[in-house]
């Protein structure tokens, strides 16, 4: 059977979480009641100009500084002309031969750890369109205009990806990324970062690119994965039947899990792009580019590098803890309560991280926070609790149960017994109930002993509650038996 | 009274000779009377004049004084009138009332100016004889069978009929200057940038410029001093301060260099005209201008540019006249595309179809480069050949118009015929210098008008150099029999 390989490039429309639209003063708040947001510019009014919000520009650049990426001197806005009843004007403004930022890269961890570098060819801004509400309207349909002239910065990557974890790994570094510049809130259900993957497979080791179908405006990185793999396996599937594939777009139908034709090569529009008049060049001089990348914020790379470096952590688990912006404050936070960066690293990726999951909770939602959390694992450093016992506590902070770990030990007396003369008390008193055992154990050989060792720890710890301090207890319960 | 120039008016309100509501009534009576025969107002604002004038009296009864106080005025039917119909001569807007002012509108207005209403002109400004609005021709008040040039062929005709002493107009390819020709006015296209284009409803953004249309190179200069200055809300207006221009009027021309370009005076041009211009020149060098000859080589080329790249913004700047958010809807369409194609067919003219058709084609994938960028070459050969001229010369000067005002309907069958009538007044849009034709005298009764050209923001030295010409001439000063 032939061996196919994938090919993706994605374009990501991030929305930029400007106050006021790219070309007018109307407010881009989400949800709003339909057309509030929506001035005479957003509505396309005879006789209205644009004005450019500097804050579009300045908030691309990051991003292309982020991304170590060329970015041009003079940037010329462009007219895309079609026309659609929620494109207010019969044509966006865009950018098309002077994107504001060129060529790029961003590296992406695998889940195996390597690091692949996918290439960026460009990102440009432009306006959001409006929605076009087709319920509730009786045959017809509504247009609400609030969204029309939201920033967007248009992030097209190279045909570099190969496979859809690839692409969601890529996808999930973008969003991290501008999350990070405080560019784009991110949130993928209100749509404020949208995805088109345009994917093809070729035969493994044919040099030409298959021909791409367009998957549009996928929003959540689980239909990215869906939607490609749906995809490769329906070309894959076409091409091995004799069949070929056409070259269109596709729209991802999440509840049927499968992709359908929206339109073909042959209907698309001629966009007729040419330079806006109604704007001038925009000159981004090399000072003003040099003020910001000295503004920029340590980004997912180097707070994943210092991580390792700073705290001694695995590559893994360094990018794990720095996938987020707030992920990353919130471990540091725990690092600094506790000085234990290992400890912090082993719970916010245990123990919390299965909480979150558990309950479907972004990291700032956090029952727990970080200073409780640093709390609870400075009492495991000084053995007040033990690791087990400390779980409990874990629970009981994010339960609500009590303001700290010192608080939820105190009140429910999970304080580790340290005294030896205690602990050998209750061993004492263990060793007499099973005095069976006992005997039994003293006349096995060393494997078999090492074998029933780990029962009279348990009996001892079940006595205790959990409290005994599990090294004391090892150490005194051997000498007991072989004593 | 209506042969009253704007600085006459002032003379008189101020010495309260009259009161600008008495004025106004009088020109109110006179467009009742007269305007049947001409056809220049789309709609006359009788209620906002009034109280408008009323308001004037008022502010000058408590001590005000401004020179356009109670000064009634006409906009020409583009510029944006918040609640009062902006039609832009077409079927398409006949139901549009703007929900706002234009900057022109406002900044006239808090100047203190009379509205009388909204003149004719050609449909979204799209000809140069006012014969393609959907309210019907203008007729040119010096011969009632004949054009009187467009696309502001509305504003010069209520002037040129002592309708009102002055209105605005626009200029694209020579909108303003060729009606002033062909009526006797003088009309001046300022710099590009000079005054704002918000509320300006576009033909081609690029090109557009609105500018005073009045009887003497006075009156202009006393309405653009209240048009002109910069403007946040229009990208493409330039910050830069505002001559005196009423104070530049009174310097002497001595030792200011006229340039006569041969390209204006050759083939094509009526004996006749000639004649006229070359007076005009004999008498500005009685006043101390020296006279040398020029070359701009490039002048051919201008009109198949200007035909490339006005159609092309048009096409893109009419997309938003879509029959969805406001203007003409075609009665009960069958879906989407027939809401589109119906609305813009029946809503347009067909002068407005043939340029968006042109327009589309120049910009269309497989012909942009061969004549979109094409003509943007030639329109930098066009701006440079300013450049090195007045590198030798104060001014240019010239014919505005090849011939006299022509039959109405007689370069119907031949648009091209008459796009070629703009031959002299097209280079100063493709290059945005500004622009001033004057009265030149009189062949067979119908006016000639003189265009005088000069470098970027020098539309003092224009109307300065227009005026010397009044002080010593009065061919601005005849009115047409009837009116």
């Amino acid at each position: 059977m032939m061996q196919w390989e994938t090919v993706i490039g994605l374009e990501i429309h991030a929305q930029l979480s400007t106050r006021s639209k790219i070309f007018s003063g109307s407010a881009t708040t989400f949800g709003a009641e339909p057309n509030t947001q929506a001035s005479l510019i957003d509505l396309g009014m005879p006789g209205v100009l644009p004005v450019l919000n500097e804050n579009a520009v300045r908030m691309a650049c990051m991003f292309g500084l982020a991304i170590d990426a060329e970015i041009g001197e003079r940037n010329v806005f462009a007219r895309k002309n079609y026309f659609y009843p929620d494109l207010p004007k019969g044509y966006q403004t865009s950018q098309m031969d002077h994107p504001i930022v060129g060529k790029g890269h961003l590296d992406i961890t695998l889940e195996d750890g390597t690091v692949k570098r996918i290439g960026i060819t460009r990102a440009h801004l432009e306006e959001d369109a409006g929605k076009s509400l087709h319920e509730d309207f009786h045959g017809m349909t509504g247009i609400d205009l609030n969204r029309a002239g939201t920033p967007l910065l248009e992030i097209v990557s190279e045909p570099d990806i190969r496979s859809a974890k690839e692409a969601v790994a890529y996808v999930k570094a973008i969003h991290a990324l501008v999350r990070y510049l405080g560019i784009c809130d991110g949130n993928m259900a209100e749509g404020s970062l949208r995805c088109d993957c345009n994917v093809s497979v070729r035969p493994k080791g044919q040099a030409a690119f298959g021909t791409r179908a367009e998957i549009k405006n996928v929003n959540s990185f689980r239909f990215i994965e869906k939607a490609i793999n749906h995809e490769i396996q329906r070309q894959i599937d076409l091409l091995e039947d004799g069949g070929q594939v056409v070259q269109e777009t596709r729209l991802y139908d999440p509840n049927k899990d499968e992709t359908r034709s929206m339109r073909s090569k042959e209907e698309a529009n001629d966009y007729r792009y040419f330079p806006c008049p109604d704007l001038l060049p925009v000159v981004i001089e090399r000072s003003y580019l040099e003020r910001l990348r000295a503004e920029l914020p340590e980004l997912p790379t180097q707070k994943r590098e210092r991580f390792e470096r700073e705290f001694g952590l695995s590559a893994y688990d360094a990018s794990v803890l720095s996938a987020s912006r707030e992920l990353a404050d919130y471990f540091e936070q725990v690092q600094q309560t506790c000085g234990d960066a290992k400890l912090a690293a082993n719970w916010v990726m245990g123990e919390l991280s299965s909480l979150l999951n558990k309950d479907g909770l972004e990291i700032d939602q956090s029952p727990v926070s970080a200073e409780q959390l640093g709390g609870l694992i400075l009492r495991i450093k000084d053995d007040t609790i033990s690791g087990k016992i400390a779980k409990m506590v874990f629970e009981a902070l994010a339960n609500g149960e009590g303001d700290s770990a010192d608080a939820i030990i105190e009140s429910k007396g999970l304080k580790q017994v340290t005294d030896s003369g205690a602990i050998e008390a209750m061993l004492d008193e263990v060793l007499a109930a099973n005095a069976a055992q006992v005997e039994q154990y003293r006349a096995s050989d060393e494997a078999k002993r090492g074998k029933m060792f780990g029962f009279f720890v348990g009996q001892a710890m079940k006595a205790s509650k959990g409290k005994a301090n599990p090294g004391q207890v090892n150490q005194l319960l051997k000498k007991k038996l072989e004593g | 009274m209506h042969q009253l120039s704007l600085a006459e008016i002032a003379r008189g309100l101020n010495e309260r000779q009259f009161s600008a509501e008495e004025l106004t009534r009088g020109l109110l009576d006179r467009i009742t009377r007269l305007d049947p025969q001409i056809n220049s107002f789309i709609t006359v604002t009788e209620e906002l004049a009034l109280a408008q004038a009323r308001a004037a009296d008022a502010r000058r009864a408590a001590g005000e004084s401004g020179a356009l106080l109670g000064a009634p005025i006409a906009h020409k039917d583009l510029f944006c009138t918040k609640g009062i119909r902006t039609s832009c001569g077409s079927k398409m807007l006949d139901n549009f009332a703007a929900p706002y002012d234009a900057s022109v509108v406002e900044k006239l207005a808090a100047a203190g100016v009379v509205t009388l209403g909204k003149t004719n002109l050609d449909e979204f400004a799209m000809g140069s004889a006012n014969e393609s609005s959907h309210y019907g021709a203008v007729k040119n008040p010096w011969d009632l069978s004949r054009v009187p040039g467009g696309s502001s062929g509305g504003s010069a005709a209520a002037i040129a009929a002592r309708l009102v002493p002055a209105a605005t107009g626009t200029d694209t390819g020579g909108s303003i200057r060729q009606p002033a020709a062909l009526t006797n006015l003088t009309g001046l296209k300022p710099t590009y940038g000079r005054v704002s284009r918000w509320g300006m409803i576009a033909y081609a953004s690029s090109l557009d410029q609105g500018g005073p249309m009045a009887r003497s190179a006075e009156d202009c200069a006393l309405l653009l001093g209240s048009m002109a200055g910069f403007d946040p809300k229009d990208s493409t207006s330039v910050d830069q301060p505002l001559d005196d221009y009423l104070a530049a009027l009174g310097r002497p021309l001595t030792g200011l260099r006229i340039g006569l370009p041969k390209e204006y005076f050759g083939e094509g041009l009526d004996p006749k005209i000639a004649s006229a211009v070359l007076a005009v020149v004999e008498e500005l060098k009685k006043l101390g201008a020296t006279v040398k000859d020029i070359s701009l080589p490039n002048t051919q080329h201008a009109i198949p540019s200007y035909y490339v790249i006005a159609p092309a913004e048009a096409s893109s700047n009419l997309s938003r006249f879509d029959g969805v958010r406001f203007g003409y809807r075609c009665e009960n369409p069958a879906d989407l595309t027939d809401l589109y194609k119906r609305s813009r067919a029946e809503g347009f003219g067909d002068e407005v179809k043939r340029r968006i058709m042109v327009g589309t084609y120049a910009l269309s994938a497989g012909y942009y480069d061969a004549y979109y960028i094409k003509a943007q070459q030639i329109r930098r050969l066009v701006k440079n050949d300013f450049v090195s001229a007045f590198e030798e010369v104060d001014v240019i000067l010239g014919p505005t118009t090849p011939n006299l005002a022509w039959k109405l309907g007689e370069k119907n069958a031949d648009p091209v015929s008459a796009y070629l009538e703009d031959i002299y007044t097209i280079t100063a849009n493709l290059a945005g210098i500004p622009g001033l034709s004057m009265p030149a005298g009189f062949i067979d009764g119908l006016p000639v008008g003189v265009q005088l050209l000069a470098p970027y923001f020098q539309e003092a030295r224009l109307l300065n150099v227009a005026h010397q010409y009044q002080q010593v001439t009065d061919w601005h000063t005849r009115a047409p029999a009837g009116f």
